[in-house]
């Protein structure tokens, strides 16, 4: 009598019994997982200087194009950035005119905070870029337009200036208050104030 | 050495942060999904930006080179 001896390797067992096990959990893991989300981007543009005017809108339209949901809050002097350029005098009243005579506003009339020596500074930064192949604000400002970073105005510093909508560039959004930002804040943004 | 079929060109030559990567945004949202498009750049810092940025956006870098004689970088980069 031949009995028929079975070798049985349990390591080659296990693997048949696992086959496409590895597969399917890969599978049910990646479907648990929540899709990568990116955080939103609030910068709060609060300075009119050139220098942090150029800083906000380089990073503003880095993170746009890097798919990052983006917006910029433009409070007091940032505001003032986003005034037409061809506007020279805003206000309703005295003192609100003179602010804007003292302080030109419109992102090609920016200063420098330090070194501006009557608009020697900017001029050589101007020059500086052009040589140097760096988009100028207003170029960087019609890229972030372009690529949908969402402008919010401060209403109390419209207000404040005097500013109405026709003084502001075109493709601005609803002026808003503080309570907007924070709500973005509180709900997870990144944020950056400049 | 690789051929790539590329669908779109963007020549950022001679332009500093960030208008390299917004150049190439730009073409991304214009190009379909698994399209290739050539970025040829002079900027030092877009090595390390290219990377960043499709780490960020989910394209995938394909191809990265240095032409030495000129300076140039060339990324190949598949849009997600």
């Amino acid at each position: 009598m031949i009995t028929e001896t079975r070798h049985v390797d349990p390591l080659a067992e296990a693997i048949a019994d696992a086959e496409g096990v590895p597969e399917a959990f890969a599978q049910a893991f990646e479907a648990a997982q929540p899709a990568r989300q990116n955080r939103d981007l609030v910068l709060i543009c609060y300075s009119g200087d050139l220098e942090k005017t150029w800083a906000s809108l380089i990073l503003a339209t880095t993170a746009a194009a890097s798919g990052i949901n983006t917006k910029i809050f433009l409070t007091f002097w940032g505001l003032q950035t986003f005034v037409k350029d061809s506007k020279r005098i805003t206000g309703q009243n005295a003192m609100q005119k003179m602010l804007a005579l003292m302080q030109r506003p419109g992102i090609s009339h920016r200063k420098l905070s330090k070194m501006n020596f009557l608009g020697m500074g900017p001029w050589m930064m101007g020059v500086l870029a052009k040589e140097h192949g760096v988009a100028s604000p207003k170029e960087l400002l019609e890229a972030a337009q372009a690529l949908g970073v969402e402008f919010m105005p401060c209403q109390m510093t419209m207000d404040m200036f005097g500013l109405t909508k026709a003084d502001m560039i075109d493709g601005l959004g609803e002026p808003v208050g503080a309570a907007t930002v924070i709500e973005l804040l509180n709900n997870g943004a990144a944020s950056l104030f400049i | 050495m690789t051929l790539f079929q590329i669908a779109s060109r963007v020549d950022a030559r001679g332009l500093s942060c960030p208008m390299p990567i917004v150049k190439t945004a730009q073409a991304a949202k214009l190009a379909a999904p698994g399209d290739l498009i050539e970025v040829l750049a002079t900027d030092p810092g877009s090595t390390k930006d290219f990377v960043a940025w499709c780490r960020t956006t989910g394209h995938e870098l394909v191809n990265q080179d240095l032409d030495l004689a000129t300076g140039t970088y060339c990324y190949v980069i598949r849009r997600k």
